[in-house]
């Protein structure tokens, strides 16, 4: 099985998402750039399930992660690695600490099974504030979502994927945390 | 400072160098005429061009190249420009130009050795002084190409030694990288990683030969996922994977990187003799080792898998661990911004896990989200930054000086030591490609 689709499929209609779905998918994402921008790790690693996946190919066209190179390939060990790396007082590419901003939209629900798991697309902005400076990443997102329990609106991450608008570069420097 | 020999040799001495080497427009102009462009630099391997009509481009010096294979199976390398009025032949990175290449302004064609195919309406140039039968109007050719194993290197310079005298021992580098196949080949795995340092190209070169860095530097690192590789042995009772090894390495303390001996070739070429343990005894290394000892015999596969090596610096454009299988190319783009093209090799024949394990590497040390570079480019950068600085003149280089010895031309660091004998070396081969000194020797010794 392909790790997530490449192309857009079509997008379900509003008749077919209620807004509540709509609604609660939109906050998730909202949290998930806040967690990030805010720096708040525990957090971060918590919207994962435990063998979630965070991922940024390294070609648009890529269909799978697994075996390949690729710009992020992440599970949660990994992640706490890069966590407790980027946090140690020497990590002096963190010196100063760089910074991010993001604006998440055009959210769009692909489908919806019947156990209420997700498959959900947006695009994203982000401004990193890097060594006094500002650069900026445009991209989309795919997140394949889980149901968390009972709980109404509450989800967990079983892959996120993440298009980077210019993923075949070249990067000036490097990309720090997660986008 | 500008232009004259005898000013290059008063910027280099055989333990210290004047900051204007890396930081002064002119000298980088001078390096690119006399190095870069003159000697023989990294294009690419022969899979990045596999069928006729495929190109890429890679950029030598200040000057866009494209390497196209041709329908005789020849690989070529030519300036990315339009014979006609100058245009840019190839705009895309990489592609397969059909039958010929077709320049977007004006439709001249060009067949991939060269020569002109057609130009539209071409009697106009009936009785001008542009004799296209004589072959005006082709493609300009990089000086000279040849390849070693199947990697490509092109000199636009028609004079200097030929490919194999030039890189001398250090086409081990390339034996390495091709014998550890079980089928004797390698093919490069999809596209490279291409990240820009705001740093001069040599202080990347001077790096990837430092022995005294990596504990400092990569402290965070190394201490991070040595804590994380604990916790999962004890999570999941048995080993963590051996990736987390590659970076978990950095905690060596600095005393114990001693034991890496270094080695300094004619022209400037380096080597860091190994470190990562990567003959474990795991199922998965056995049954590639017995597949190497089948495909060699048992005493050259000994010879192949026991040569231990980790960073080979092919001056003045390449770094490459061959067993791991990476490779970075060095693109200058200006006095303080260098491009490096890392890729990484498949080894024909190899078990999935051998490719996999390198593949980890590539990911945790060379992508666009290392842990592992993040801190080598932010030094990069701060180095830059100070040696833009009237702080002070000199770049130190004196770690052991006078304690190495030379051996047929090839000098040794001496053992027990993190000697800055590749930096003197490497220095002391460009002041000479600079016009001061003897470039092939690089006596980075200098005597006791
Ligand atoms: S510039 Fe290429 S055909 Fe005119
Ligand atoms: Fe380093």
């Amino acid at each position: 099985m392909p790790d997530a689709d490449v192309g857009a499929a079509a997008p379900l209609t509003a008749a077919q998402v209620d807004t509540e779905t709509q609604r609660a998918v939109e906050a998730f994402l909202y949290r998930q750039a806040e967690i990030l921008d805010d720096g708040r790790w525990d957090d971060w690693l918590g919207l994962f399930m435990p063998d979630g996946r965070y991922w940024m190919p390294a070609r648009a066209d890529q269909m799978q992660g697994d075996g390949v190179p690729n710009i992020f390939w992440e599970d949660l060990d990994l992640m706490r690695v890069r966590i407790r790396r980027n946090t140690h007082p020497h990590a002096w590419s963190q010196s100063p600490p760089n910074r991010l901003s993001h604006v998440v939209s055009n959210v769009v629900i692909e489908r919806v099974a019947a156990n209420g798991d997700l498959t959900v697309r947006s695009k994203f902005h982000c401004s990193e504030y890097l060594r006094y400076e500002v650069r900026h990443f445009a991209g989309k997102y795919r997140h394949e979502l889980v149901k968390d329990g009972d709980r109404a609106g509450a989800y967990r991450i079983r892959l996120q994927r993440v298009d980077l608008l210019n993923a075949e570069g070249p990067f000036d420097y490097v990309i720090q945390w997660w986008l | 400072m500008r232009n004259g020999d005898r000013d290059i040799s008063r910027l280099v001495e055989p333990d210290r160098v004047h900051r204007l080497c890396y930081t002064d427009p002119d000298i980088f102009e001078q390096e690119m005429e006399r190095i870069h462009e003159s000697l023989w630099v990294y294009v690419g391997h022969k899979s990045q061009v596999k069928e006729p009509g495929d190109y890429y481009t890679a950029q030598i010096g200040r000057q866009p190249m494209i390497m196209v294979r041709g329908k005789d199976g020849e690989v070529r390398v030519f300036y990315n420009r339009c014979p006609h009025r100058g245009a840019m032949l190839c705009s895309d990175r990489s592609g397969n130009a059909g039958h010929r290449f077709r320049c977007s302004y004006h439709a001249w064609m060009y067949n991939f050795d060269g020569t002109v195919a057609s130009i539209p309406a071409t009697n106009g140039y009936d009785g001008t002084r542009m004799k296209l039968a004589e072959g005006d109007a082709g493609l300009k050719p990089a000086a000279r190409v040849d390849n070693y194993r199947g990697f490509y290197f092109a000199s636009l310079s028609p004079d200097g030694p030929d490919l194999e005298t030039f890189l001398g021992g250090a086409t081990l580098t390339f034996d390495q990288l091709v014998d550890r196949a079980p089928d004797g080949d390698v093919e490069v795995v999809g596209d490279c990683f291409r990240m820009i340092q705001k740093s001069n190209w040599k202080i990347f070169l001077e790096n990837q030969l430092d022995v005294s860095h990596p504990s400092a530097t990569h402290e965070s690192t190394g201490v991070a996922a040595g804590q994380v590789e604990r916790e999962m042995e004890k999570r999941d009772g048995r080993k963590a994977p051996l990736a987390y090894s590659f970076i978990s390495a950095f905690k060596t303390p600095i005393e114990d990187w001693v034991k890496f001996d270094t080695v300094g070739h004619p022209y400037g070429h380096c080597f860091l003799a190994g470190y990562m343990g990567l003959r474990p005894q795991d199922p998965d290394t056995v049954e590639y080792e017995t597949l190497l000892k089948q495909a060699h015999g048992e005493e050259k596969g000994e010879a192949i898998l026991s040569t231990d090596l980790h960073h080979v610096l092919v001056y003045p454009s390449l770094s490459v661990q061959p067993p791991l299988q990476q490779l970075r190319a060095i693109r200058p783009l200006g006095v303080d911004r260098t491009l490096t093209e890392i890729w990484h090799f498949r080894l024909k024949g190899a078990p999935e896990a051998i490719y996999r394990r390198a593949l980890d590497y590539y990911y945790l040390v060379n992508s666009p989200s290392t842990m592992v570079n993040a801190d080598d480019l932010h030094n990069f950068w701060k180095c830059h930054q100070g040696l833009s600085t009237e702080g002070g003149d000199w770049v130190s280089l004196h770690r052991n000086y006078g304690s190495d010895s030379e051996r047929d031309g090839v000098l040794y660091s001496a053992p027990g030591t993190m000697s800055e004998m590749p930096l003197r070396h490497m220095m002391q081969a460009w002041a000479g490609y600079m016009g001061a000194g003897d470039e092939s020797v690089g006596n980075g010794s200098g005597g006791g």
